[in-house]
């Protein structure tokens, strides 16, 4: 066997150029799957252990008041293990040398010692000193975009109050891994920040003495969540309660599992398209290898080479062609994974990043690689075993051919020799030529894949940001504030237009289902907050009734006509029954939309907003945002230029890291198709196309009839891509959404082109490498030669 | 004989050296022979005698170490690729012992591979009726015996018009009586267009059929002999 070993590595050198295609393939499919899976199970581990370690509650709610008296009969609740009261509240943060609105969520921590449940990862520095009003600890990723550090200052305006702060630590919590606002598209690190307070400041600024407006705890093993969220709201609805919740609608735990969810369906697609590829690919070099080696096939067997042994060996080859492959892969597997972890860990913070590589998964990409990459040569192995011995030693008979279908047309007429070569030698191989075909569309389907999340985000923004809201600057009121405001609002100088909204949060109940979320009421014939369907054509919002995101209605169930059930989590608590009018087209998060008066109506109260949209002079914004800042009943600015341009901000580093990966993975996959195929064709051809060197033909003219053969696949392949791109898009969209955000199935002309450029230019380098092996094609060798 | 027709090749001391690994090939020794205008030549040797070499090196496929041939007067051992390229394209028709057609082409495709290129060619269907394939046009190689697919790839060779027609071993894989059809097509060609024809063979017995044998033996010509009386390729027996 030792002499068939070193065939095997002669062979392997010889076809170097096609294991190196081979091996970028493979690479990148393992390398991939480790990396996606990898991350994904370290930072569920990292999750877990944090979760753990820091005792990260179970159930989570928000309520107006309650007396602290309270807790003990809370505690009682049946599966309540560990509960713990809190103040909580929002205050506008005035952050030197940063001149846009900042909202801080503050948070009580115990006033001596650590917080029984969501305890504080200390980063730097120290809690609080209890004994101090002005101490803040605040949370990491805020602390860094403004690169503030401990004994730094900044203000707070807290229940109306001017207060200059000093930050005594930077602190991590389990419960804002991912810090983001509700309802919002992306975090915003410079303009959201958590802080923790001593329960005592927090309580005095916010007369909160001895009472309570948040309630975090966690459950007994084996406890219902729907119990005991049942008990709690029962006694936490007198006391404005706004429904407690689990952890899996928390909203950083949420977030941090729609991510997890996107990784797994990363891990699936892409790893598998890269196996199927190679699988092909080897099986297309290995038929070929076999049927040049069928002579050496039947000399081996008539020395008493038994079928196994050969079989063996061309799986030997194999695996030989892969192995380089998969083991790099796995190693680039582990430093992507770490750099994807790393770009991970800048927006998910946790205090420790472990990266976890089970040796399962190592083993599952080993198996995986190897099952598919034999699976896809097994019929030549086959094939080269079943040969007799005798018949093998024959040359093989000119390959049949016959009349191509185009030619049949009539087209053939005006074809040359060697156009009428290139058509017949695609239909006389319609398997290998579909699959070749298939692998090149594949490679620009990856590619329009990684650009549709760029083209999906511009035109969220497009919507959200452009279309549907004119405003640029929205103030939230602390309380719901009388319709007067507006007019006052109104008569400032520098605001050209403004309109209120009222916003509730509610229960909606359909059938057996139900939704916890928010009813926005805007103004009749609002120009400024506008609501669109389909064809982004505006929708009036109705005097009656209710509007709906159209894929809230697909939660509850419920279409135009249907009677909704409205709960009010706040005020007076009304329960009504309120037609659904109509559905809109909406990307980010779910709600309800209603006409202001009519939300008013449902609520039992006279015209109260909520908040509103202005529309300000450039010359008088600065002005009046700090005006805005020192208005005690402003909750929150928002600045909707600052929220376009942080959406980019955050998502620019985690887009460009994947179109990165997706351009090297689309240009492995056509580089390696491309000129596996080419080679393939000139080791079959070399013969006739040195034959026809001989005859007089130039190398351009022999180059055009392999090459063209490959520039005709490719030409097919990539419209073929942009439909597998449309449908990859499609199916990533679909399986991403969910009532954060939905994926808009957008994908722009200049990603298309893209894509196909990407495959041109590899398909290109192949093209180009083959040209010159072709330019070197010995005349005199190959016509002594009979194959 | 021969002095009044056009000397088409013109060899002189020439030289190929191989090298193989770190054996030097001496193919030939300095060689000196010419070919004229119309004449049917015999190239005859054992193998490893250079016969090869030195067609393939008059047919513009390979270079020499030392010595020039000249076809016309023009050099072609100083000629750069592209001169080859269309020296072969114009003026060369080959025939080779394994035929090398397109197999994806019929007989008329394989012809019409050469006419599409070369200039004032004859039509493909003229090219096989001289060989006798008139009613093979449609076929496929895979439907072809090897005489026919000899025969189609001498109508390919010569449907250019070719100056010159260079053969290598044409009948080296076929039996004596398809052999036989095969030289007959030649020798029709040479005779009814003229066309300067040099055959490579190991086969003694098809010397008969030539003008001049050229005897080739390690690298040299060892003798030359002149056929008073040609036999006709139909008369030869093997």
């Amino acid at each position: 066997m030792k002499a068939l070993h070193r065939k095997l590595w002669r062979e392997l050198w010889q076809m170097k150029g096609q294991v190196f295609a081979i091996t970028l393939v493979v690479l990148s499919g393992v390398a991939t799957f480790i990396m996606f899976i990898s991350v994904m199970h370290s930072l569920d581990f990292t999750r877990s252990k944090f979760y753990r370690d820091y005792n990260f509650a179970d159930v989570f709610v928000n309520l107006k008041r309650a007396p602290e008296s309270l807790k003990d009969r809370l505690k009682k609740i049946n599966g309540v293990n560990q509960l713990e009261t809190r103040v909580c509240a929002q205050a506008k943060l005035d952050i030197k040398g940063f001149n846009e609105s900042v909202t801080g969520k503050i948070i009580s921590i115990p006033d001596e010692g650590s917080p029984l449940l969501n305890r504080l990862y200390i980063r730097k520095g120290r809690l609080p000193d209890p004994s101090r009003d002005d101490e803040v600890v605040i949370n990491e990723t805020f602390a860094q975009a403004h690169g503030l550090k401990p004994s730094d200052q900044f203000a707070a305006v807290i229940n109306g109050k001017w207060k200059k702060l000093t930050i005594t630590g930077i602190a991590l919590s389990p419960e804002f891994v991912l810090l983001m606002k509700a309802g919002a598209m992306s975090p915003d690190f410079k303009r959201y920040g958590a802080l923790w307070m001593t329960r005592e400041a927090i309580s005095k600024a916010y007369d909160m003495d001895g009472a309570f407006n948040d309630v975090v705890l966690t459950l007994y093993p084996g406890a219902k969540l729907s119990d005991v969220v049942r008990d709690l709201d029962n006694i936490l609805g007198k006391y404005g309660g706004f429904g407690a919740y689990g952890r899996k609608d928390q909203m950083s735990h949420r977030l941090l599992s729609e991510e997890f969810r996107q990784l797994k369906t990363s891990s699936k697609i892409f790893p598998t398209i890269f196996i199927c590829v190679a699988a092909f690919l080897l099986n297309v070099i290995m038929s070929r290898t076999i049927s040049t080696q069928r002579e050496q096939i039947a000399t081996l067997k008539a020395f008493g080479y038994r079928n196994i042994d050969v079989a063996f060996h061309y799986a030997n080859m194999v695996v030989l062609m892969i192995a380089v492959g998969v083991l790099c892969g796995i190693a680039a597997g582990i430093w992507l994974g770490n750099l994807l972890g790393g770009i991970y860990m800048e927006t998910y913070r946790f205090p420790f990043f472990i990266y976890k590589l089970h040796p399962g998964v190592v083993i599952s990409a080993v198996l995986i690689s190897v099952a598919s990459a034999l699976a896809g040569t097994v019929h030549s192995f086959w094939k080269a075993s079943q040969q007799p011995p005798a018949e093998a030693m024959r040359p093989e008979a000119p390959a049949k051919y016959r009349i191509s279908f185009i030619e049949k047309t009539g087209i053939g007429r005006w074809l040359s020799q060697p156009t009428r070569i290139i058509i017949r030698n695609v239909e006389r191989k319609p398997v290998r030529t579909f699959l070749s075909i298939i692998g090149i569309a594949t490679a620009c389907a990856t590619m329009i894949s990684s650009g549709f999340f760029k083209d999906s985000i511009d035109y969220m923004v497009d919507i959200h940001f452009i279309l549907s809201q004119k405003e640029d600057m929205t103030l939230t009121f602390i309380e719901p504030t009388s319709y007067r405001a507006i007019y006052e609002l109104k008569q400032t100088q520098g605001i050209n237009d403004g309109e209120s909204f009222r916003v509730v949060p509610v229960k909606l109940n359909f059938g057996h289902r139900s939704y916890k979320t928010v009813i926005n009421g805007i103004e009749p014939d609002s120009r400024l907050s506008l609501l669109l369907d389909k064809n982004l054509k505006t929708i009036p919002v109705p005097s009656s009734g209710i509007l709906l995101t159209d894929y809230l209605g697909k939660i509850l169930g419920v279409k135009a006509g249907d009677m909704l059930t409205v709960e009010a989590l706040e005020g007076s608590k009304a329960v009504r029954q309120v037609p659904v009018v109509a559905l809109a087209k909406q990307y980010l998060g779910v709600m309800g939309y209603m006409d202001l008066k009519a939300l008013n109506r449902l609520m039992n109260e006279g015209e109260a907003i909520s908040g509103a949209y202005l529309v300000t002079d450039e010359k008088y914004r600065e002005k009046l945002f700090r005006s805005f800042v020192e208005m005690p009943r402003v909750s929150e600015i928002v600045i909707r230029k600052n929220e376009i341009r942080n959406v980019y901000d955050v998502m620019a580093k985690g887009m460009l890291f994947f179109t990165f990966i997706a351009t090297i993975m689309a240009c492995s996959i056509a580089f390696g198709v491309v000129y596996n195929s080419a080679r393939i064709s000139l080791s079959e051809r070399s013969r006739e196309l040195s034959s026809l060197r001989v005859l007089g033909y130039t190398r351009g003219e022999i180059a055009y009839i392999l090459l063209g053969e490959l520039a005709l696949i490719t030409l097919i392949a990539i419209p073929l891509g942009f439909v597998v791109g449309y449908w990859l898009c499609a199916y990533i969209a679909n399986s991403l959404a969910s009532d954060l955000f939905r994926v808009p199935m957008i994908i722009e002309m200049s990603t298309y082109a893209q894509a196909a450029a990407v495959v041109i230019f590899s398909a290109l380098v192949s093209g180009l490498i083959v040209r010159y092996k072709l330019n070197h094609l010995d005349l005199v060798e190959v016509l002594k030669t009979r194959e | 004989m021969n002095q009044q027709k056009e000397n088409f090749f013109q060899v002189c001391d020439l030289t190929k050296i191989y090298k193989m690994g770190e054996v030097e090939v001496h193919a030939l020794r300095g060689v000196n022979m010419e070919l004229y205008a119309g004449e049917l030549v015999v190239l005859l040797g054992p193998s490893g005698s250079g016969k090869s070499t030195l067609l393939n090196i008059m047919g513009g496929l390979d270079t020499a170490t030392g010595g020039f041939v000249s076809y016309r007067g023009k050099d072609l051992t100083r000629a750069t690729e592209k001169e080859l390229t269309d020296y072969r394209r114009f003026y060369v028709g080959f025939v080779f012992q394994f035929y090398n057609l397109i197999s994806s082409l019929t007989a008329r495709e394989n012809v019409s591979v050469v006419t599409e290129i070369a200039e004032k060619p004859m039509a493909p269907e003229a090219a096989l009726e001289l060989v006798g394939l008139s009613d093979r046009l449609n076929h496929f190689p895979a439907q072809l015996s090897g005489g026919e697919q000899q025969r189609v790839a001498i109508a390919r060779a010569i449907s250019k018009k070719p100056a010159v027609l260079l053969c290598d071993e044409p009948t080296g894989a076929l039996d004596s009586k398809t052999g036989i059809v095969v030289l007959e097509a030649l020798e029709r060609i040479n005779r009814e267009l003229g066309t300067a024809t040099a055959i490579i063979t190991h086969n003694v017995d098809i010397a008969g059929m030539a003008d001049r044998v050229i005897h080739l033996s390690n690298g040299k010509i060892a003798e030359v002999t002149i056929n008073k009386v040609k036999k006709s390729a139909s008369d030869l027996v093997w």
